[in-house]
């Protein structure tokens, strides 16, 4: 079984806000093709205000799917459309003190839902924007869908070149057969031929053709994202610091309760998540201690 | 109230008469089997005992044709592998959909390397059409391998026939019966299968030991090559605490195996008939005429497994699921979609295994907790209103898939 946390579980067993709102006026329904699961959300929105005074789920999924549902009409309720749009997925993840990786998709399937009862709202038509695959790299969450998009759009080579790019295969390497077998596939695919011996590609120069931003707009821009995540870091004793930007690698040092922390590899996984979504291309994200010699003297 | 297992096809206690049997072997005799002295004399015994006991439980003619191995999974591996080897010219295997992943994930790496695999479907409670499958023998199968008994909704398949088919077409016949071995009685000499595997912990031995029946005269490469173990056909030194431990659960299982399709069975069949009939739209999946006596797979539409299970845990009943939930795979089990069981209703199975160990007072707790737990957890499904499914439940919810 799962190792779910206690505030999971409560949710699970005693779930809040279960059932339809009456006279909803703006609904969402989504469904994870991976799980099977279906989430309807039911909002009831203050016109005036545009204040979410009520909402309900009815789900059809397992624990986590029920407790992401819960959680998110717990957070949403009293916040205004445009504060409840600003709820990722990874909120409703540290609401419930984390999710395990397979179960990731819980939390998107929530934020959706919001997305779509917002669009419903407005009278808008919502699209969901990405697919999912089977799960490969269980050390950072990384999908199938999402590795064969990289390396398509990338022209990515090895398995290094995948670990670059997508973090994918950068932990415990247990699933490095299965990028291999991605890898193969999609060379086949353009007619060229795996070699495990390949060269990686130079991550920095092919980042750098298709980066309009300076290096100094995106310290800046690094820097405002790490401002607005540091409160959460706090508030679990901890902090991040970054050291330096070389190409799209942001080296940075965790502390205070993040250093040496167990969680520190997911923490730095999920600072690299938000900036890539933030700013809008690779970014990798790197412990300091490992940032090369000769920029570490200059730094 | 003690906790309720109803997961046997997944895993079984050991049984405390084979926990009794295996002790000395950790202390006294200890030696390696092949050593000559005092602390090993009485190892090779035990292991002869142990293969006489297996022998008697499958059947066998010559007690020579077992093999002791780690597991189900080594067992399934030694067999198609060492088929492949033994007939280089032969590249196509037939196997079915519904198989462990024991066989399907080996198939799919054969695949990988150039081999054929013909992977039968089934119909909607999960029988084969044996005239496909006649279509399919020929001079180009390295091997058949069909599970005896499906380890999701117990459906038997046709094994002795199918492996008359084979040999009649000369091919070789492999079954996977690590869920038959011990629930129903066969005599392996009276057939034409040429391989089989068994797995000790589905009958009360301890994990890790395996055996592979390998019919004398069946050509054979083994999988582990070294000493002289097992007469040079799976080398490294043997468990033998373990291998003692199957014998006597072998034995035991013998003796068992009337009450096994008698009084296990009125326990099975009377949990699956009440949850039929006090809980709305549920039913039994898989051939319910033609199955093991122990296993019961229920569907319970418009709700998912995973939550059934966490209900049920808390209630103190240990069930198991198809969802993909629990295995964190993408998909509802593959014997579910082979049945072509509809996704509302194939997350929502649950399956519940029963051992010798369990009494008609368990399935009355069951029979307590469970038309709650599929009741409350309507009350949050966007599929079911009040009593009942809501109309055109597929029409009327449709979520925007990612």
């Amino acid at each position: 079984m799962w190792d779910y946390s206690e505030k999971v579980q409560e949710h699970f067993f005693n779930p809040k806000n279960a059932g339809a709102v009456a006279d909803a006026n703006a609904i969402g329904e989504v469904g994870s093709i991976s799980c099977g699961d279906a989430l309807r959300l039911t909002l009831r929105v203050n016109e005036e205000t545009e204040t979410i005074e009520d909402a309900g789920f009815q789900t059809f999924g397992c624990g986590s799917a029920i407790a992401s549902s819960s959680v998110l009409t717990e957070i949403i309720k009293g916040l205004t459309l445009d504060e409840a749009l600003k709820v990722t997925n990874q909120d409703i993840a540290n609401e419930l003190d984390g999710l395990p990786p397979e179960k990731m998709h819980c939390s998107v399937m929530g934020r959706e839902a919001l997305q779509a009862a917002v669009a419903n709202y407005r009278g808008e038509e919502w699209k969901d924007d990405h697919e999912e695959g089977a799960l490969i790299c269980k050390c950072f969450a990384i999908d199938a869908v999402m590795i064969e998009e990289m390396v398509v759009a990338n022209n990515l080579r090895t398995v290094e070149d995948v670990t670059n790019f997508t973090k994918a295969g950068g932990g415990c390497a247990a699933c490095h057969e299965d990028i291999e077998g991605i890898l193969t596939k999609v060379l086949a695919e353009r007619g060229e031929k795996f070699d495990p011996n390949a060269a990686p590609i130079e991550v920095a120069a092919s980042a750098k053709e298709k980066m309009p931003m300076t290096n100094l707009q995106r310290i800046k821009k690094i820097e405002e994202v790490l401002d607005k995540l540091r409160p959460q870091l706090m508030a679990d004793g901890g902090n991040v610091e970054l050291v330096e930007v070389i190409g799209n690698t942001a080296y940075v040092n965790m502390t205070g309760a993040c250093s040496g922390c167990q969680m520190a590899a997911m923490t730095i996984g999920g600072i690299q998540q938000r900036l890539m979504e933030e700013l809008g291309e690779f970014i990798k994200v790197v412990p300091a201690s490992q940032m090369p010699k000769a920029a570490a003297a200059g730094a | 109230m003690n906790a309720i297992y109803l997961d046997n096809n997944a895993t079984t206690r050991v049984d405390p008469l084979v926990v009794e049997a295996m002790l000395p072997y950790f202390t006294e005799q200890f030696g390696n089997p092949s050593s000559i002295h005092r602390f090993a004399d009485g190892v090779a015994k035990g292991i002869k005992q142990a293969r006489h006991q297996v022998q008697e439980l499958i059947g066998c003619e010559h007690d020579s044709e077992i093999i002791f191995t780690s597991c189900g999974t080594e067992s399934d591996s030694t067999a198609i592998l060492s088929a492949i080897k033994a007939q280089p010219d032969r590249k196509e295997i037939i196997t079915t959909t519904v198989e462990h992943p024991a066989i399907l994930s080996l198939c799919e790496y054969l695949e990988k390397e150039g081999y054929t695999i013909h992977r039968m479907p089934v119909d909607k409670i999960g029988r084969l059409d044996l005239d496909a499958y006649k279509s399919l023998l020929s001079d180009r199968v390295a091997i058949v391998s069909v599970m005896w008994a499906n380890n999701e909704t117990g459906t038997l398949f046709p094994v002795v026939e199918m492996a008359e088919m084979a040999h009649a077409a000369g091919v070789m016949f492999h079954t996977d019966a690590v869920q038959a071995v011990g629930k129903i009685p066969m005599m392996l000499k009276d057939t034409k299968i040429d391989m089989l595997s068994l797995s000790g912990h589905k009958l009360h031995a301890p994990k890790g030991i395996g055996v592979l029946y390998l019919r004398r005269g069946t050509r054979f490469r083994p999988l582990l090559r070294g000493g002289h173990q097992e007469r040079g056909r799976r080398a490294g030194t043997e468990n033998s605490a373990a291998i003692v431990g199957l014998g006597k659960a072998c034995e035991l299982a013998l003796a068992n195996i009337e009450h096994e399709n008698t009084v296990v069975k009125a326990m099975r069949d009377r949990l699956e008939r009440s949850i039929v009939e006090l809980i709305p739209n549920c039913f039994i999946t898989g051939d319910v005429e033609n199955r093991l006596p122990n296993t019961t797979d229920i569907a319970f539409e418009y709700i998912e497994g995973e939550a059934i299970l966490m209900l049920l845990n808390k209630a103190g009943i240990a069930a198991s699921s198809g969802s993909a939930c629990t295995s964190g795979s993408l998909e509802p089990s593959h014997v579910m979609r082979a049945m072509d069981i509809p996704y509302t209703a194939a997350h929502g199975t649950i399956r519940f295994s029963f051992s010798r160990y369990n009494t008609m007072e368990e399935v009355d707790e069951v029979l307590k907790v469970m038309p709650d737990i599929a009741a409350n957890l309507r009350k949050l499904s966007p599929y079911w209103d009040g009593n009942g499914p809501v109309a055109n439940p597929e029409q009327a919810f449709q979520p925007t898939y990612a």
